[in-house]
């Protein structure tokens, strides 16, 4: 038995992302005197934070009234110019803003690296007292003898890859808590096992995501128009009757953050996100903008689209799910941090009461009848068929269709379609004998990269002598399922080229070359059979991302 | 005996720099900063000496901006005592550290100073080095082992041609290399602790040291992207290459 040390808390927070600072942030606010921390797995705050980000400030203005005083990094870039363009094989319609309902103006919001909002954010928490502990990842979940959580266990650091310890060996400890606020994001790994445990899903339809790819460039000052936003659709997905989209925004400092969503419920196993994403670039109307410049950055992340109907129960013995973790992402708007605040501030004020009474472990209901009738919920009701709609009805007329819906519900109160239903990512994998694959072109090196090139410039590393941290349940899998029904569709999925089929015939064999990994956590998703778990790395290790 | 350990706050290993679009410096905005791996490994070494009763305090110093209290703070967190930032935004070039480090060193009266051989971030080699000649002791550059008796240090160099012993008298200053040893995680409640450990912040003026930069900085540039290689088919064909390109 390893001695473990302990540590407590009235509240530990899981993850530094915008939910979990904004609900550290509203704990203080409300009780200064609460002993709250928050862990981060990324070395420092923001360091995995990836996003777009246009942001709508409507929780900030609530959280901290008077950010744009207080040298808040996203006050830089409003807003002034937004573009939503449908994109065919080498030209580009604009879609009129007449026909797009008003919400998706994007008026009154900021283009902004949301990283470096929540640096931000966490000095803004680290002012009123707030712990923050960057580089410790919660790897599990701590129960009672009631069955409720009682708080997180913090990785061990210096294993050797059989999982035996190293001379700097540094047991991880136990912080216990009255509550434990799960604000891991997309696609959280001891979110996962709360949902599981609790059976939080059993009322709402499966979550589904689509993969973010992401890289900042510095462009030409005569090309860079600073609060332009770009927003595309069609091509190149079209083409493989996927779904997802492109963006572009011009971001301070004569930068753009561009990136490519692919729907991970695309069908072909071909599809390679990666690919798609560099082919988009050199879309003539792409590739105008950011030729002459140079990528600085690259990474990837999930980002939720199952919308209002597969948001799970929220409250569970002990502990909650804010953000992401729960996946309050407003699909059309691509907007989700807003709603992650939210969520953390709407937490906080029904645990800070909770902890006044002397309470501990049991189910915040509270929470969740507050969430289930705040402006999220409008929000996200308003807008909860354009992903099924484009699902259904494919990316032409589903488009339509989601607009006039959304059309309908934002002008008239009410939707032309009840809630639709979503399908798992990973069962809309199709078999390999049922499609074609996909000659992408090579990269030129100029506007397309190839991927391990591209995966340097997220900066992430792992240790060389550390347990594998993306488990496979059956090690047959990947070679006798995967490859043989699906053609082995991880080694196109990962963004960063984790997974590699080697050797032939018989001698054919999965390399996982975990240190790649830039924790997107697309793998967990989309394996056809479920059979890839990730787990939390060593602290600290991962991407290290500048600006994302 | 007192040991004092120089920590740098440097561009984290793992990132790639970007120069600046004015090829003024390095863009550090919102990049990843850490602990100089090299002090680092000087930092384990001190503590490592501190828990075989051979140090009795260790005090680290950082000069740098009021940002690099982090870099003591974790300095801390594995085990040093206290911290003195000598807080500047100007750019700090290795004499100006070294007088410093010797006004301190002055000041405080170590047993035994350890630097890193090198900042990763300018890659000068030079502080350990003009520190000695400034204090007039002895320097073991690049140890991979270190071990004191009585009142001298043998250092273990890793030169060129293999391994070099050196024998130096007390206080003496021993720069690190990076097999000296494998610097420890900090864990939470030791940051915890560090976090009320005592930090004193001066001036490079409090040490009448003047850190004006001698050298100019004309421009910044990344290195010009290698060229693909060429895959020949046959020793003749790499024969005919070697022949034309004016090499065989
Ligand atoms: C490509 C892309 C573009 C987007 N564009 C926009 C946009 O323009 N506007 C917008 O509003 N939203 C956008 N979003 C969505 C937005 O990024 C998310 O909604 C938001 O980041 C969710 O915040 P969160 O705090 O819930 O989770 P996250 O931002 O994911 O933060 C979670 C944090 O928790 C940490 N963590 C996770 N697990 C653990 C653990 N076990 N232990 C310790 N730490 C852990 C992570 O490292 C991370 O720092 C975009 C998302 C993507 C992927």
């Amino acid at each position: 038995m390893i001695d473990r040390e302990e540590m407590h808390y009235d509240v530990v927070v899981v993850g530094g992302g915008p939910a979990g600072l904004s609900c550290a942030i509203r704990l203080k606010q409300f009780s200064p005197d609460l002993a709250v921390c928050v862990l981060e797995k990324g070395s420092e705050i923001g360091a995995h934070i990836l996003s777009g980000a246009v942001v709508d400030p409507r929780a900030l203005d609530e959280l901290l009234p008077d950010w744009r005083d207080l040298d808040c990094p996203l006050a830089a870039t409003p807003v002034t110019d937004n573009w939503h363009w449908v994109l065919g094989k080498g030209k580009h319609r604009a879609l009129p803003h007449a026909i797009m309902p008003r919400f998706m103006s994007n008026e009154g919001c900021y283009t902004a690296s949301l990283g470096n909002l929540c640096r931000w954010l966490a000095a803004q928490a680290e002012a009123l007292g707030v712990e923050i502990f960057p580089g410790f990842p919660a790897a599990e979940l701590l129960y009672d003898e009631a069955g409720a959580l009682r708080g997180v266990r913090t990785g061990d650091m210096g294993l050797d890859r059989e999982g035996n310890p190293r001379p700097d060996f540094q047991p991880g400890m136990d912080l216990l808590a009255r509550y434990t606020v799960l604000a891991e994001g997309a696609r959280g790994h001891l979110s996962k096992q709360a949902i599981a445990r609790f059976d939080l899903a059993r009322d709402c339809q499966p979550q589904i995501y689509g993969l973010g790819i992401k890289e900042l460039w510095d462009i030409k000052p005569e090309n860079h128009v600073p609060g332009r936003v770009i927003h595309t659709q069609g091509w190149p997905l079209s083409e493989s009757g996927s779904w997802g989209g492109g963006f572009l925004y011009h971001q301070a400092e004569g930068q753009v953050a561009l990136g490519f969503v692919t729907a991970l419920d695309y069908k072909n196993p071909y599809v390679s996100p990666y690919e798609e994403f560099q082919r988009w670039k050199q879309h003539p109307s792409i590739r105008a903008i950011i030729e002459g410049g140079k990528r600085v950055a690259y990474g990837a992340r999930v980002i939720n689209e199952g919308g209002w109907q597969s948001v799970p129960h929220l409250a569970f013995p002990g502990g909650v799910l804010v953000g992401c973790a729960a996946g309050f992402v407003n699909v059309p708007r691509i907007k989700g941090s807003h709603t992650a605040m939210k969520s953390g501030m709407l937490a906080a004020e029904a645990l800070a009461p909770a902890v006044a009474q002397d309470r501990r472990g049991d189910a915040l209901e509270d929470y969740e009848t507050a969430l289930r009738s705040s402006w999220i919920a409008d929000e996200l009701k308003l807008v909860q068929n354009a992903q099924p709609m484009v699902a259904k009805f494919g990316g032409g007329l589903g488009t339509v269709l989601a607009g006039a819906d959304m059309w309908a519900r934002s002008l008239l109160g009410f939707g032309i379609a009840r809630p639709m239903a979503h399908h798992s990512d990973a069962k809309a994998t199709g078999r390999a004998d049922l499609y074609k694959p996909i000659a992408y072109p090579k990269p030129d090196g100029v506007i397309s990269f190839d991927r391990l090139t591209n995966v340097a410039f997220s900066a992430t590393n792992h240790d060389e002598d550390e347990p594998c941290h993306l488990k496979l349940a059956d090690p047959a899998v990947p070679v006798n399922v995967n490859l043989k029904l699906y053609a082995g569709p991880e080694a196109r999925y990962c963004p960063a080229g984790v997974y590699e089929f080697l050797g032939e015939g018989a001698e054919t064999r999965l390399q996982i070359n975990a240190q790649n990994c830039v924790h997107c956590k697309t793998c967990d998703i989309k394996d056809p059979t479920g059979n890839i778990t990730w787990v939390t790395p060593q602290g600290g290790e991962g991407p290290n991302y500048p600006n994302m | 005996m007192k040991v004092l350990v120089g920590v740098k706050r440097v561009i984290d290993y793992n990132v790639r720099p970007r120069v600046k679009a004015d090829g003024s410096g390095v863009d550090l905005a919102n990049v990843k900063m850490s602990m100089n791996p090299f002090d680092e490994i000087a930092v384990e070494e001190a503590v490592r000496l501190k828990e075989k009763g051979v140090a009795s305090e260790i005090v680290v110093v950082s000069v740098g901006p009021a940002k690099a209290v982090d870099t003591l703070r974790t300095a801390l967190a594995m085990g040093a005592d206290r911290g003195i930032l000598v807080q500047t935004d100007e750019p700090v070039e290795p004499l100006a550290v070294a007088k410093l480090f010797h006004a301190i060193a002055q000041e405080e009266a170590p047993g035994l100073v350890i630097l890193g051989k090198q900042a990763i971030d300018d890659d000068s080699n030079q502080t350990g080095q003009m520190l000695a000649a400034l204090w007039g002791r002895g320097q073991g550059t690049f140890a991979s082992a270190v071990a004191i008796e009585g009142d001298a240090v043998t250092v273990t160099r890793e030169v060129d041609g293999g391994l070099e012993t050196l024998k130096l008298s007390l206080p003496a200053v021993v720069t690190t290399d990076l097999r000296l040893n494998e610097p420890r995680f900090a864990s939470l409640p030791n940051i915890m602790k560090a976090r009320s450990k005592p930090v004193a912040t001066k001036a490079p003026a409090d040490f009448g040291v003047d850190i004006t930069p001698r050298l100019k900085t004309l421009s910044v540039a990344e290195p010009a992207p290698r060229k693909a290689g060429v895959k020949v088919e046959s020793v003749d064909a790499l024969v005919e290459k070697l022949k034309e390109l004016g090499v065989a």
